[in-house]
This record gives structure tokens, C-alpha cells and sequence, in this order.
């Protein structure tokens, strides 16, 4: 008998022997037999060329039969891309002729740029009170002595076509996902994969199927926009209080009017929330779709950046900044308006006063625009006088001039400085670092990520990892990859070492969040483009200006979650620490950020795909790595690359947010947090 | 009496779970509550059967849990039972098309929630005129008939208000006005008071019964206060672990408790207000002294009887005679009796 269980008990042992090993011992097993195996066997270090799927040439030759030959249910394929692109043209051109062009057909002109200038200012009061109305007034005035308006007005003529449809899109959307379950099974997943996907990354098959140009731009915004919107809908709708839509059924609602007058309207704040964010991306998307084909103020200001023109490429910038926080607070304030208690007892004229004043505006300047020129468009240039008692009282193109030059003189003073700096580090930390990650075999990278996501987050993450990074060694993108990898590691780093302390000194002082959350929402609010501007002006191009151009908008993150985290504790937990008589630096290192340490890596998560979206938009001034795949796709024509680079970026987003969701997860479980 | 009966059940079930209804069938339509603990399946309401009469205050009370609010929710079809029957009126109430169970909410049923259930994007005359509106009466005619809700329940002036920039019990205000704005037959009431605090609801429960006294609805009101209970209820309904436990005026739960539960829950009751002189009296005295209503209350009635040296005699106002006596005793016990022991 005894002999029948002794064996018994070993196999168990057995069974969980691999547990049994320390996990260093396991993670230093797959390290070593990688690298032994990379001594022996090239293939190890580039996965064999007689291997790789060439499914980058497959994508390219799918599109061009899609283009040349496809046909779906007897219609040409193309003919349908034609007819989506004819259709999305329209209200493309007729905003076009609002905005800028003008009717020419009746002989109309564009609005003129006062009565656009008054007709926001004008919003801007009614929603949101004088101050909001001067920043509008500041931020008009600022593009027309800079000579933007009309790069302004091009921008914003696609922002106005795309944010409507990407809202409505996102509302039916978010509202099918609520109704039905398949609907959610495939569309949820989506939005998961379109989260993690840069930007950049949509331009490539949009502007596959369609030719350069605005309805490309249009269309790679659209779908860039909407997941916002159909996420709050989501959201909005099932945090509908079941009170109130039980009051709704027994006021003997039918399920329309359930949806359309009970469960829509009263989530209306969360639908405005999705709605500023559909503008946020719409803008964010249409100054980096000048890649294919959007004109405007991302158009000018990458044809700046790549000449140098510093000085001017800020005033884009900065105009740029400006219409971003514009459009954030007027949405913002149109979301928070409090409804007018007393309209019924007002009279039409008042309830409508800001309506009508524009409307008197715009005929006005209409009418004046046909006398004075500048009324129509600003003036480049103020002259007082005639002939030789002219003096010149204002000339955009001079400031212009006058900045670029203030920037080269501090350019010169400063490369003194800032070169040894670059270069220093380059040569001894990035340079390295980089080299390291392109020595690495790839059995290494597979097998230390594939252990973390088994332990971490069961069979289904480890399939779904290991899926993904093979999906870029075996189409031979491990090269860009691992690039891509590498900048994104060190921009990371850098971002936890400045962002959490600061979170950390922001949940100690009031005064210090005080400064630095409002700093964080409105570097939040930029497009993520004019980032590229300040790296470009320090430190030219090269990886120490990509990862520069990361830090700003990546570091966000890392300071609010640990901001908020820190915040979150318990205060017992504190008082605990305190009446156990802790130190100041005892309660933080050995309470307040154990605690707050899965908060903190979900903001390390978030920064880490804010800095995956940057790496690509750094593409745009040059790069080697993914991003760069994307942005050359667009101009060589070779879709399949663009595609599959975007979707890797995509893959190296959704494996940290996997390894880092499962930890965060398993840990507050573990703290009792969830 | 069948004429008056508005709404029937029998045996109603409400069970939630995986898949209530086979299983229901499984355990021939009557689980133990072993079998749903063991299944993981929770019996909300279980075999209950019991009428509502036209124009009766039917209260249902009940631990946390115990099953009201789905009981009520079945009968309003905002949860459909597992099984059972329901009748409004005769008609079959599970056998509604959604057109006619919308028809019947619109025009039949009001209901008052905890939570107020107000919406939140619109002002306090909107919300009323909420359900006139989805039925597609005429704006002018719906603002008419909401204003004149709102003034029923004395939130006049307040009409542009949003629900929140009110107090709860004005918001419940609201929510009592929309429910009637239809001019319901019947109305259901889930703990309409307990989000409010204690002062607010003893205000609301005298509005309430003012209401009543004008309106004279069939009311099923759920609450967990037997005080609340007693003041307002023609009967009480006790729920424990989903099933009906008793079902009877407050004097006679109070009385007769069927169980130590219903027993518990009536053990603080103001039984000087529910007890009436005919319900404790005991034989005619031969020695007795002036007399007393049979049909008071035996609060009203101890003063005179505690300071009397002999019983009291208790006479049927109906026909005048003397049908028993009282005395201190047993007007002692009952008022302190129960609560000593
Ligand atoms: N949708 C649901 N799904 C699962 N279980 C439910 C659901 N609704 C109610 N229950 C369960 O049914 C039981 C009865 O709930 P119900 O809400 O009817 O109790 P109640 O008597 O109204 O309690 P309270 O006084 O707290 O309102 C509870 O055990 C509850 O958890
Ligand atoms: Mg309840």
C-alpha cells in the first residue's frame, strides 16, 4: 500500500515541478538557451529569409486586384470606392466654399473671416461666458496677424465635416454594441485593436483604397475619431440609472422612445464628453493626415519642419495649440451649459440675442467685405498714408521673419550647449541601448515576454502574445520592430523617472497639483504633432530628437496615474502608517506606493501607448523603425508594409497593455482594490 | 367579493439564475430552498398568491431581500415571473402583447420609485408630462394636466426646476406627480419615502395619505417600516425569503402573528393605534362602568379605562348594545404586554 501512494506523491511533485523553479532561474533558462541557440544557428538572430512570409507583397497585390479586378456582388469594387469618395467630396467642397473658396457659381464669397472671427466668439460667450470669449477673440486675432487664417480655415474645413459623421457614426455604432450581443463580440474587440493603433497607422489603408487627397484624409479621421464617441455611448448608456428607465417602461415608453427619450438625453454628459473627444482626435488626426493629401496648418507645418523654417513652423505651432484649446473649451462648455430656468418667460429676441447678433454680423461684414478687402480675409500687411508719407503699421510676413531669425540666434548660442549633450548621451545610452535590442535573438525576446504573459496572465495572453510576435518575425519586421521597441523603452523610462516623481510631489501639495494637472490637461489637448517642433528646434533630427518629442506628451500618464493613485489610498491606510510611526519617506516607500503601484503601472501602460502613437508621428521627421514604414508606404505606393507596420505598432501596444493590464489586475486583488 | 378584485396572483414565481425556467420544471414547479442554494439559483419570489382589492392601501413589508420589490416588479412586468398567473380585471397579465402592456402602463398602472427614476434632462414640468407625452397627447393639454399634478403635490412655482436642483422630497414630489399625471387605476409604490430623511418622510407620509383621501386609488405600497406600514395600510403583507408569510390587517398581524418573524416585525408596532377596544374585549361584567366604542382604538380609549376602578362596558355602535367590558388589565397587557415579554 504504501508503495502504491510514494509514487503517486512524486508525480505530483513533478507536475508542479516547473512552479518549483524560481522564476529568475526560469527567465535566466530561456535567456541563455536563446543565446546558445543564436551561436549555432543564424536563423536565431534574423529569422531565415527562405522563411519569411512575404505578407507585406501579398497585402500590396490584394489592394491593387481590390483596385483593378475585384467585384462585389457584380459591382466593381473600385467603382465603389469612387462612389464612397464622390459622396464624401461633397460636403467636403461645399464646407470648402464656406470657408475659403467661396460660391464662386452665385458669386458669393467665403464667410468672411470677421463675421467667423465674431460667429465663434460669439458661440463662446453663450456657452461659456467673457473669458472663454476673449481667449476666442486672442486666438483670432493671433491667425490673422500671422497670416494663418486661410491654412486655418483649410484645417478646420475638414474638422467640420469629420466630427459630425465620426459622432454619428460613433453614437449608431455605440447604440448597436448596447442592442445586441454579436455586435458587441465583434465590434468590441475592435475598438480594442483601434485603441492601441497610432494614427498613423489608418492612413495607410485609407489611403490605399482611395487617391491622395482631402477625402482620404477625411476618411482615415473619421475612423480615427469615432471610437471615442461609441465608447461613451456605451458607457452612457448602461450607467443609466435602472430607476430611470423603469420610470421610462412605466410611463409606457415603447423601446424607441426608451432609447431616444429616456436613456439618450440622460446620459447626454457622457455623450459630450465622447463628442470633445471626437473634435480632440479629429484635429489631432487632420494636421497628420497632410501626409495624404489634407491641406492646411499640419500640411504647412510639416513643409516647415523638414525645411528648417523654425520660426515659422512655431507660429504653426502655435496656432495649431491654439484652435486645440479652443475647440476643447467650447465643447467642454457647451457639455457643462446649464439650461436657461427662465427662457419661457423671455421674449424671442432675448432668448435668441447671440443668434441674432451674428446673424447681423455676417450680413454686415458680407455687405462691407465688397468695399474693404480685409474684411474678407486678414490683412497681411496695415498701411497708413500714401506714397512717401507711408508708413507700414503692422506686417505679418516681418514678425514671421523677425521670429524665424530670434530662433536662429538662439539656436546658434544654444548648440553649444545642447550638442555635447545629445551627442554624449547618444554615443553612451541610446546607441547602445539600441544596438543591444538589434543583437537580441529573437528566441530571447519570445520567450522572456511569452513566460512573463503566461505567468501573468494565463494560456490566453501567452497565445495571443506569442500570436502577435511572430505575426512581426515571421514577415520579417523584426528588424523595424525591435527599433521601434527600443525608442519606445527608453521614452518610457524616461517618462516614469520625470512623471511619477512629479505625481508624487503633486499628491503631497495642493499647490504644487494645482500647477501641474491643469499643465497636464492642456498638453493633453495638443495634436500630438507640434510636439515634433520643440525636438526638432533643440536637437535637430536623430533618435535624441524622437524620444524628446516623446516625453512631453507621454509623460502625462505617468504623472496622473500615480497623481490619482496616490490620491486613491485610503486614508486609514496613512493614518495606519502614521500612528505606527512611520517617516514621511517610510509612509511613501514602504505604504503609499505599494499601494498605489498598480495605478502607477496603468499609467505606465497608457504612456507607453502614447509614446507607441509618437514614435510614428516622429516618422514624420525622420526615423527608421515602423513608423517610418508607414509614412514611406503612403509616397512609394507599397501598401502592404504600411498596413503591417501600423498593425505591428499596434501589437507592441496591445502586448504591454496585456502583461501590464494582467499584473495591475492580479495585484489589486491582491490589495483588496479592485 | 370577486367583482373588486384588481389584481389576482397565483403562485407566482420569480426565480433568477441561469435558466429559471427549466429549472422551476425540473423541481415540478416547486424547488425546495435547498435545491436553489444547491443550483446557485435565487428564489426572489416564491409561490405567492394573493388578491388586491379595488381601492384598498395593500402594503407589502419584508426584510432587505426578502422579495417586494420583484414581487411588484412582476406584477408591473418590469421583471417577468418564472412561472404563476396574474390577473388585472380579469385579463391575463402574462398574456399581454408589448402593445397592450404598454397601453396598460400608459393608461392603468403609476408607479413611485425609491430612487425617483426622475430624468435628469428635464425640468419638473417635462418630467410630469413625461408619460403624457410617449402616449402623443397634445403639448398644450399635457402642460395643462402636468401643472395641474404639480400643484396637487404643492410644487407649484417650481415647474422649471431640474430634479437636481431639488430636495429628495420634493424630487419624490415629482415622482408622485408624473406617476399620477395618468390618472392611474392602480398604483405601486417601492419604498417612495425611504431615501428621505426621517422628518421629510413623515411629512410626505401625511401628503400621502392626503392624497389618498382625495383620490381613493388602489395602492400597493412596499415599505420596511411597520410604523409607516400601520399608519397608511387597509392590510399588510409580511415577505420572508420571497414567500408571503402573512397577509392581514395590521390588528390582527399584531394579534395573531402567524410566525416569530411576523411576530418580530409587529413587536414595535404603536399597538395602542392598531388595536381596537372589540378586538381584546372579554365577556359582559356585570359590574362595570360607563362604556366605551367597540371599534376605538385602545389608545384612545386608556385613559378612561386605566383610571376606572371597574371594567369598562364596550358597546356596538352599530346597535347600541353592550357586547363586552375592558379592563385595566387586559388594557395593560395589550398595550405592554407583548413587549415585556
Ligand atoms: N436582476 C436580478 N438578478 C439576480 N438576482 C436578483 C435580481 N433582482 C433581485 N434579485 C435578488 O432577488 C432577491 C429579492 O430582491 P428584491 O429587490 O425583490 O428585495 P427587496 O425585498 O425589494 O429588498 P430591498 O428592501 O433591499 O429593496 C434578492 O436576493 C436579490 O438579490
Ligand atoms: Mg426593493
Amino acid at each position: 500500500m504504501t508503495e502504491a501512494t510514494a509514487p503517486t506523491a512524486t508525480e505530483t511533485n513533478r507536475g508542479f515541478s516547473l512552479a518549483a523553479i524560481p522564476l529568475w532561474a526560469q527567465f535566466a533558462a530561456i535567456i541563455i538557451f536563446g543565446v546558445l541557440l543564436s551561436l549555432v544557428w543564424d536563423g536565431a538572430t534574423r529569422w531565415p529569409e527562405a522563411w519569411t512570409v512575404p505578407m507585406a507583397a501579398w497585402i500590396t497585390e490584394f489592394i491593387e486586384w481590390l483596385k483593378s479586378e475585384a467585384t462585389i456582388f457584380g459591382v466593381e469594387f473600385k467603382e465603389i470606392t469612387r462612389g464612397i469618395g464622390a459622396a464624401l467630396k461633397a460636403p467636403v467642397k461645399w464646407a470648402e466654399y464656406l470657408l475659403y473658396r467661396g460660391f464662386k457659381g452665385i458669386g458669393l464669397g467665403p464667410l468672411p473671416w470677421v463675421a467667423v472671427a465674431a460667429g465663434v466668439t460669439i458661440f463662446a460667450h453663450w456657452v461659456g461666458g467673457r473669458r472663454l470669449a476673449l481667449l476666442c477673440v486672442l486666438t483670432m486675432i493671433y491667425l490673422a496677424t500671422f497670416n494663418l487664417w486661410k491654412d486655418s480655415m483649410k484645417t478646420m474645413t475638414i474638422v467640420i465635416v469629420a466630427v459630425p459623421m465620426a459622432a454619428l457614426l460613433g453614437v449608431v455604432l455605440g447604440i448597436w454594441v448596447t442592442r445586441s450581443q454579436t455586435a458587441s463580440r465583434i465590434i468590441s474587440p475592435m475598438f480594442d485593436l483601434m485603441q492601441a493603433t497610432p494614427h498613423m497607422a489608418y492612413l495607410a489603408p485609407v489611403a490605399a483604397l482611395f487617391a491622395f487627397g482631402p477625402v482620404t484624409a477625411l476618411i482615415a479621421t473619421v475612423i480615427f475619431a469615432m471610437p471615442p464617441m461609441a465608447r461613451c455611448t456605451i458607457l452612457g448608456l448602461q450607467t443609466v440609472s435602472s430607476d430611470v428607465l423603469e420610470a421610462g417602461q412605466m410611463s409606457g415608453c415603447t423601446k424607441r422612445q426608451l432609447l431616444w427619450k429616456v436613456a439618450l438625453p440622460s446620459s447626454k454628459r457622457t455623450l459630450m464628453l465622447g463628442l470633445n473627444q471626437v473634435v480632440m482626435q479629429t484635429l489631432a488626426m487632420v494636421v497628420i493626415a497632410s501626409i495624404a493629401g489634407a491641406t492646411g496648418l499640419g500640411h504647412k507645418l510639416l513643409y516647415s519642419l523638414q525645411q528648417l523654417r523654425l520660426g515659422v513652423a512655431i507660429e504653426q505651432g502655435i496656432a495649431i495649440s491654439l484652435i486645440a484649446i479652443v475647440l476643447d473649451r467650447l465643447t467642454q462648455a457647451y457639455a457643462y451649459k446649464e439650461t436657461d430656468h427662465f427662457a419661457a418667460t423671455k421674449t424671442w429676441t432675448q432668448r435668441h440675442k447671440h443668434m441674432l447678433l451674428f446673424l447681423g454680423i455676417l450680413v454686415v461684414s458680407y455687405i462691407a467685405a465688397e468695399y474693404w478687402r480685409w474684411v474678407k480675409i486678414p490683412p497681411s500687411k496695415f498701411v497708413w498714408g500714401t506714397g512717401d508719407a507711408k508708413t507700414v503699421l503692422f506686417d505679418a510676413k516681418l514678425l514671421a521673419r523677425h521670429a524665424d531669425q530670434a530662433i536662429r540666434d538662439f539656436n546658434v548660442v544654444a548648440f553649444d550647449y545642447i550638442n555635447p549633450i545629445r551627442d554624449w548621451v547618444t554615443i553612451w545610452i541610446l546607441l547602445p541601448v539600441r544596438d543591444f535590442f538589434l543583437w537580441l535573438p529573437w528566441p530571447v525576446f519570445v520567450g522572456v515576454i511569452g513566460l512573463a504573459a503566461w505567468r501573468l496572465g494565463g494560456l490566453s495572453v501567452l497565445l495571443l502574445c506569442l500570436a502577435l510576435m511572430f505575426s512581426f518575425i515571421v514577415t520579417g519586421f523584426w528588424v523595424e520592430t525591435m527599433k521601434t521597441t527600443y525608442l519606445v523603452l527608453i521614452a518610457a523610462a524616461l517618462c516614469v523617472m520625470i512623471g511619477v516623481p512629479l505625481g508624487i510631489w503633486a499628491a503631497r501639495s495642493e499647490r504644487v497639483a494645482n500647477i501641474i494637472m491643469p499643465i497636464c490637461d492642456t498638453l493633453q489637448t495638443f495634436p500630438s504633432f507640434i510636439y515634433l517642433i520643440p525636438a526638432i528646434m533643440l536637437f535637430r533630427i536623430g533618435d535624441f530628437a524622437n524620444i524628446f518629442a516623446i516625453l512631453p506628451y507621454a509623460t502625462v500618464p505617468a504623472i496622473r496615474y500615480t497623481y490619482l493613485g496616490l490620491k486613491r489610498i485610503p486614508p486609514v491606510t496613512i493614518e495606519a502608517a502614521i500612528a505606527n510611526g512611520a517617516t514621511r519617506m517610510q509612509r511613501l516607500f514602504k505604504v503609499e506606493l505599494p499601494v498605489a503601484l498598480p495605478e502607477i503601472m496603468l499609467g505606465l501602460n497608457q504612456t507607453i501607448m502614447m509614446a507607441l502613437a509618437m514614435t510614428a508621428i516622429t516618422a514624420l521627421i525622420g526615423s527608421t523603425d515602423l513608423g517610418q514604414e508607414v509614412v514611406r508606404s503612403i509616397s512609394t505606393q507599397n501598401f502592404g508594409r504600411g498596413i503591417l507596420a501600423g498593425f505591428f505598432i499596434a501589437a507592441l501596444g496591445i502586448i504591454a497593455d496585456r502583461l501590464i493590464g494582467s499584473w495591475a489586475a492580479e495585484r489589486k486583488r491582491q490589495l483588496g482594490v479592485a | 367579493m370577486p367583482t373588486d378584485v384588481q389584481i389576482k396572483c397565483r403562485n407566482l414565481w420569480k426565480v433568477f439564475g441561469a435558466d429559471p425556467k427549466g429549472f422551476l420544471h425540473r423541481h415540478n414547479g416547486a424547488p425546495t430552498a435547498e435545491a436553489l442554494a444547491d443550483e446557485g439559483y435565487i428564489g426572489a419570489v416564491q409561490d405567492v398568491s394573493f388578491d388586491v382589492h379595488q381601492g384598498e392601501i395593500l402594503i407589502i413589508m419584508g426584510l432587505s431581500g426578502s422579495g417586494k420589490s420583484t414581487l411588484i416588479r412582476c406584477i408591473t412586468r418590469l421583471n417577468d415571473p418564472t412561472s404563476g398567473e396574474m390577473e388585472y380585471e380579469g385579463r391575463d397579465l402574462l398574456k399581454l402583447s408589448e402593445r397592450d402592456l404598454i397601453d396598460m402602463r400608459r393608461h392603468k398602472m403609476g408607479m413611485v420609485f425609491q430612487n425617483f427614476g426622475l430624468l435628469p434632462h428635464r425640468d419638473v414640468l417635462e418630467n410630469v408630462a413625461f408619460p403624457l407625452e410617449v402616449q402623443g397627447i397634445a403639448r398644450p393639454e399635457r402642460i395643462e394636466r402636468a401643472k395641474a399634478m404639480i400643484e396637487l403635490v404643492g410644487l407649484s412655482g417650481r415647474e422649471s426646476y431640474f430634479p437636481r436642483e431639488l430636495s429628495g422630497g420634493q424630487q419624490q414630489r415629482v415622482g408622485i406627480a408624473r406617476s399620477l399625471a395618468i390618472e392611474p387605476d392602480i398604483w405601486f409604490l417601492d419604498e417612495p419615502f425611504s431615501a428621505l430623511d426621517p422628518l421629510i418622510r413623515a411629512e410626505m407620509q401625511d401628503e400621502f395619505i392626503r392624497l389618498q383621501s382625495l383620490l381613493h386609488k388602489t395602492i400597493v405600497f412596499i415599505t420596511h417600516d411597520f410604523e409607516e406600514a400601520t399608519k397608511l395600510a387597509d392590510r399588510i403583507g409580511i415577505m420572508k425569503d420571497g414567500r408571503m408569510v402573512q397577509l392581514a390587517t395590521p390588528e390582527e398581524l399584531v394579534l395573531n402573528p402567524a410566525d416569530d418573524y411576523v411576530a418580530e416585525f409587529a413587536k414595535n408596532a404603536p399597538r395602542e393605534r392598531i388595536v381596537s377596544v372589540g378586538a381584546i374585549m372579554q365577556p359582559v361584567a356585570g359590574n362595570a362602568s360607563g362604556t366605551v366604542p367597540m371599534s376605538a382604538k385602545i389608545g384612545s380609549v386608556a385613559e378612561q379605562v386605566l383610571t376606572s376602578e371597574h371594567p369598562v362596558a364596550v358597546m356596538d355602535e352599530g346597535n347600541n348594545t353592550i357586547v363586552g367590558s375592558i379592563d385595566r388589565q387586559t388594557i395593560a397587557t395589550s398595550i405592554f404586554g407583548t413587549r415585556a415579554a
